[in-house]
């Protein structure tokens, strides 16, 4: 496969690194370095500008609206807009717009009104419910949310934790077993508005990512009509397992971004630097750690490309989204330590980005299924299904 | 495992002596009247050149004297303060005065157990 950008795509990636540049790092610079919010008068003007670009909502599929771009593109856009302090988790800080939730664009008639217009309208943010103390990795065994039939409708009593967004959305999709006897085929998706009563957002969860936090959710009798099911009841699964897969793509790309966008500051430091009468570029030791930058960069994005054009064609692409979320967070987790290490002192300080990157790139680790958990998907593919 | 949500140190008072005291490092701090009512909730990022100090310093040139606070030294100050913010606007049905005339975009709100 031929990952190198055509002539449009690579209009497209200079669009979107000049808007990063010239738009976002400016602005970023007056920034806490630990910020995730534009001021709001700058977010809606960059938001105008993303607009006019043709590319706002660029995840939105075309019969909705979006500007129907495909995967591969989305990829080699999604690495541009990584590419600065908060680019991680809040690339561009959102002003390129968002799809939302993708499990919502198979919600029914009655829900898409009720959600997904007025969330593709900007009128509502919603958050994914899944993961619980319990743990996140294995949903099909660790929900204990429990979803039991009451007056046409349901009572849900549980706990979800890691909930990112739940604080400020509108609503939420989230998993609760509804049969507890039958493990995976027994779990079923709800959409939750936020003043349900009995919904209640606990706490904070303080994580090394110091801003865009996780929740702590509690569901205290809290009862939903028929009307709230997405999908079929006992088959939410499906829903969860789908949105982890496509979503390790995307996942992918932002880490690939984050690494060359440190990769270049070494480089640039390393030609700059002089110890003991030399420039640090001189030195084997540093070469080679930007060679081997160098390689986990390539490495994750070609993975990456090759499973988004695998999604592109319609094809299976499991086992590739999980090579590519496994080799761009650890690799990119490497890169940023090594750029950190060609920095020094100052690699550890507030002043550079790296130290932020260093944080948060060690959730991606962890974050959309552990690299153990990608590690099980592609034995099990390449030994057989019943793999235990 | 307990986690403290509420900020509740003892209150100091807010003069050059006490803050000169405080560690130059990243956190959340309070700002009180002398009952102890709460008028702003702030945070120490790592554009204050000595973190809490500067910060504190900056609230008593503004302020004067008659006021108290209390300071936590935390890494994450972001979510931190987010939180507390949040909490104090559960607990008391918004936020406290001096946040509420500025108050930052998108706030979520908690309902602290």
């Amino acid at each position: 496969m031929d990952f190198e950008p055509s002539a449009e795509q690579q209009m497209l990636i200079d669009q979107v690194r000049r808007f990063v540049r010239e738009e976002i790092i400016p602005l970023e610079a007056k920034l806490d370095p630990d910020a995730s919010e534009l001021d709001p008068a700058d977010h809606a003007r960059l938001v105008e500008k993303t607009k006019g670009m043709g590319l706002f909502g660029i995840d939105i599929p075309k019969e909705y609206g979006g500007p129907d771009i495909d995967i591969v593109t989305r990829v080699l856009l999604a690495i541009e807009m990584a590419q600065h302090r908060a680019g991680l988790y809040v690339p561009c800080y959102g002003t390129f717009g968002g799809a939302g939730l993708a499990q919502i664009f198979e919600a029914n008639e009655d829900q898409k009104e009720r959600y997904l217009y007025p969330t593709l309208r900007g009128e509502k943010k919603a958050f994914f419910g899944l993961t619980e103390p319990s743990g996140g990795s294995d949903p099909a065994r660790a929900i204990q949310t429990k979803a039991e039939r009451k007056d046409n409708g349901w009572v849900l009593n549980g706990a979800k934790i890691f909930i990112s967004n739940a604080d400020r959305a509108q609503y939420g999709i989230v998993f609760a077993r509804t049969d507890s006897s039958k493990g995976r085929a027994g779990i079923t998706c709800f959409i939750i508005d936020s003043d349900t009563p009995g919904f209640h957002v606990r706490r904070v969860v303080h994580t090394l990512r110091s801003s865009h936090y996780a929740t702590e959710l509690e569901f205290k009798d809290c009862w939903v009509s028929d009307h709230q099911v997405l999908g079929e009841v006992n088959k939410g699964f499906a829903v969860a397992n789908d949105r982890l897969t496509r979503q390790r793509i995307p996942y992918a790309a932002g880490c690939i971004g984050v690494a060359i966008a440190a990769h270049e500051m070494a480089i640039e430091w390393a030609k700059m630097r002089t110890t003991f009468g030399e420039k640090l570029s001189h030195r084997q030791a540093v070469q080679w750690m930007l060679v081997d930058n160098e390689i986990d960069i390539r490495t994750a994005r070609h993975f990456t490309l090759e499973a988004a054009e695998k999604a592109r064609r319609g094809l299976p692409f499991k086992i590739e989204a999980s090579i590519a979320k496994l080799t761009a967070s650890e690799g990119g987790g490497r890169v940023v330590d090594r750029s950190m290490q060609i920095h020094g002192g100052m690699g550890m300080t507030k002043d550079l980005p790296l130290e932020r990157w260093y944080r948060e790139m060690r959730i991606r680790r962890v974050g959309e299924g552990p690299s153990e958990v990608q590690r099980m998907v592609i034995a099990r593919e390449i030994l057989g299904s019943n793999l235990r | 495992m307990s986690i403290r949500l509420r900020l509740d140190k003892p209150w100091r008072p807010l003069m050059a002596e006490e803050i000169a005291r405080l560690p130059g490092q990243l956190g959340v701090y309070q700002v009180a009247d002398a009952k102890g009512a709460i008028l702003y909730i702030g945070q120490a990022g790592a554009r204050a050149p000595f973190g809490l100090r500067s910060e504190l310093q900056r609230e008593l040139a503004e302020r004067g004297p008659d006021y108290q606070f209390r300071v936590e030294v935390n890494q994450q100050y972001r979510t931190r303060w987010f939180e507390l913010l949040m909490v104090h606007k559960a607990d008391h049905g918004s936020l406290p005065p001096d946040n509420a005339k500025n108050p930052p975009p998108n706030l979520g709100r908690l309902s602290p157990s």
